[in-house]
């Protein structure tokens, strides 16, 4: 185990190294000149030359890259174009913003998944099995961002505006704009509040794969035949299911946290943007527009890694909580 | 005579109608439904169909589509239901047993019905849709209508009719969809089997780079190309091909692993086939079952991946339609013209069931340990 968790953590290293200079690459050599973006007019040649040198855009590239990696390995991700401040402080007020909203959405979507997937496998070809489907499948082909726009409009602003809902739920920001006034308790339903519709939207595809996988995990897991002797011992259907069944159609689902990580990221990218939550995906995003390179290539680097880390995560948890699985 | 004329005469008159009779409704409704359609059109749109045949190069492909729409249902059911056709061989190849397990899974087929009328769809637009998807009506008085008899969707914040940009859109999330798909799996097929049947080094460092671009959160990298070049339809054609074969290399990869061990690859190295005969011949072919499946569902991926590149700005530019496009037009005015943003997005959604809906009818059509 010991000796299969060093190989993993060794070939993940040239994997992020690759990573790297993908990142650095793909941004570096794309047409056009960042300086260009953050100049006034006005500003002298000399003054443009100077930012050049600045933003470190006047070597080579080949160097710069080596630079780059050099500084990135020491921790230092340069300095934000547009936010004028290191880039690590950029991430460290945005990425908390950004596991928030995750892990919100990651522990509603297995929730739901595994619960639904397992109530369509129990029942393999009923009514409800071929309901749930359709419907599950109908979620799992649907676009995060036009998902989060219809929430807004039903769960906003109709249930507010139009059809005057005692409940309806903020479509924007972490919190509202009073929250500093409120009691403490106040202050907890108002960031529960304003994480509903986000979580949700993000939660809803990746809720709607999980079944899916579920339902199949579990579906292999029933025709086991210590399921059957379990049965055949006269011990209830509930016993069955939860007791023998679940705890071992869970098990290949660990790795679907590997699978997922990407599919969540991409999400908030669209969801964080709608919301107006100010997380990674948003930073990301400006920052690409905006052509702050130091900030895309931190911002990018970092996803990917969680998710080199994420399946690094799941394979051993796999191998833990499963001693069949052995590696050699 | 023979036992059969009746329906015969009936796919004559009206095709598909044999089939349907038969119970075969797939095929049947498939056969009905565009004769069906492509009449309504010639009908109610015959002065648009003959101007339409000295017009645009996109107004003359959906003359042409009308017109071989129209013959080949009725000759397809035609001989189909003639009593002189050959009784139906009945195959037991691979791929006989697929089609017939396929066509017993109802909401499969009809999933490949609706891809079928939605490729009608984006061919015949130019005769279909009610106005020019660009043509702005009076800005003072026709932006945001509501639904009405005269814009059944709509209109948007240029008072274009929502409908007609609808059914323009089409094209482009199909084109786009079905053009990246086949780029990345012929990529994906090709490194996969490469990388699987070579093994070594060769394998080795493939399967690296197909872990790197995996381990990317994908919309990132796409929107950071397409930012930083000029968004246009074959840039995102192409970045899309080229980021999206990973998958499919794994697969195959995995698929030649096993068959490269099977007799008939041994026999082929025995009797010493050239690689690339081997590969191309012998191994990919018979990986091509999981490939299918994979296409279809990356077809939906991809519809909504381009969608949501729309959507940022970064996709198709305008005036161009585009659903995801039209989504962002709605974003601002969700509460006073809902309809703008809920038509394409529920487009989207239906175009992308379908294509998973006929993914999962084929992976349990082509999976034989799943077939009973």
């Amino acid at each position: 185990m010991t000796k299969y968790l060093v190989r993993r953590l060794l070939g993940a290293i040239p994997l992020i190294l690759g990573i790297a200079t993908i990142v650095f690459f793909a941004v570096n050599l794309a047409p056009g000149d960042p300086t260009l973006y953050y100049i006034s007019p006005g500003m002298t040649q000399e003054v443009v030359e100077q930012m050049r040198v600045n933003f470190g855009l006047d070597e080579p590239v080949h160097i710069r890259y080596v630079k780059w990696l050099g500084a990135m390995l020491t921790g230092d991700f340069g300095y934000s174009f547009s936010h004028s401040r290191p880039v690590l402080d950029v991430l460290a007020d945005f990425l908390p913003n950004t596991l928030i909203l995750s892990a919100c959405a990651l522990t509603v979507a297995f929730l739901f998944g595994i619960v639904l997937g397992t109530l369509q496998a129990i029942r393999q070809y009923s009514f409800r099995d071929s309901a749930l489907s359709v419907v599950l499948l109908f979620f799992y082909s649907m676009p995060s961002f036009w998902l989060a726009l219809m929430l807004i409009l039903t769960f906003s602003l109709f249930a507010r505006n139009v059809w005057e809902w005692p409940i309806w739920f903020p479509a924007s920001g972490m919190m509202s704009t009073d929250y500093e006034f409120l009691s403490f308790g106040a202050k907890v339903r108002d960031r529960l509040a304003h994480l509903v519709l986000p979580t949700t939207s993000l939660a809803c595809v990746l809720t709607a794969g999980i079944a899916r996988y579920m339902r199949g995990s579990m579906l292999e897991v029933i025709r086991q035949d210590y399921v059957r002797t379990a049965r055949a011992k006269g011990l209830s259907e509930r016993v069955v299911v939860f007791k023998h069944a679940l705890r071992n159609a869970l098990l290949p689902i660990i790795t679907l946290l590997g699978l997922f990580i990407p599919v969540l990221f991409s999400g908030t990218i669209f969801i964080e943007t709608i919301f107006a939550w100010p997380g990674m995906g948003r930073t990301i995003y400006e920052a690409i527009l905006t052509r702050d390179y130091p900030v895309v290539m931190a911002g990018s680097f970092f996803f990917a890694t969680m998710v080199v880390v994420a399946n690094l995560l799941a394979d051993v948890l796999y191998a833990w909580v499963d001693p069949r699985i052995r590696y050699e | 005579m023979s036992e059969a004329p009746r329906p015969r005469a009936l796919g004559g008159l009206l095709p598909g109608l044999p089939q349907l009779l038969a119970g075969r409704w797939g095929s049947g409704g498939t056969a009905l439904l565009v004769w069906v359609g492509c009449l309504w059109i010639l009908v109610t749109r015959f002065g648009r169909v003959t101007a339409a045949f000295a017009g645009a190069w996109d107004e003359r492909v959906a003359v042409g589509t009308l017109l071989t729409g129209l013959t080949v249902a009725w000759a397809w059911s035609w001989r189909d239901a003639s009593p002189g056709a050959l009784p139906k061989q009945v195959g037991v190849s691979q791929w006989d047993l697929a089609l017939r397990a396929f066509s017993r899974n109802r909401t499969a087929v009809a999933g490949l019905m609706v891809i079928v009328a939605l490729y009608m769809v984006a061919l015949l637009t130019p005769l279909l849709a009610p106005l020019d998807p660009n043509f702005q009506g009076a800005l003072l008085t026709e932006r945001y209508v509501g639904l009405s008899g005269a814009h059944p969707l709509g209109t948007d914040q240029f008072a274009r009719d929502v409908l007609s940009r609808l059914l323009y859109g089409a094209r482009i999330s199909l084109l786009i969809g079905f053009v990246s798909v086949g780029i990345s799996v012929t990529i994906g097929t090709l490194v996969g089997a490469i990388a699987g049947f070579l093994g070594g080094w060769v394998d080795g460092v493939l399967m690296r780079v197909v872990d790197i671009v995996i381990s990317f959160p994908q919309l990132v990298l796409l929107i950071t190309i397409i930012a930083f070049f000029e968004p246009s339809i074959f840039l995102i054609v192409a970045v899309l091909g080229l980021t999206l074969w990973p998958n499919t290399a794994r697969v195959v990869r995995g698929e030649v692993l096993s068959l490269r061990e099977r007799e008939f690859v041994q026999a082929a190295i025995a009797l010493g086939y050239s690689k690339r005969r081997i590969i191309l011949r012998h191994l990919i072919p018979n990986a091509l079952a999981p490939v299918i499946v994979a296409a279809t569902l990356g077809i939906g991926q991809t519809i909504v991946l381009e969608a949501g590149l729309s959507f940022l700005g970064l996709g198709v530019q305008p005036p161009t339609p585009s659903w995801g496009t039209m989504v962002a037009d709605g974003r601002n005015v969700l509460l006073n013209a809902w309809w703008l943003s809920t038509f394409p997005g529920l487009a989207i959604v239906f175009t992308v069931l379908s294509f998973n809906l006929v993914g999962d009818g084929l992976r349990d059509a082509l999976d034989p340990r799943l077939r009973t």
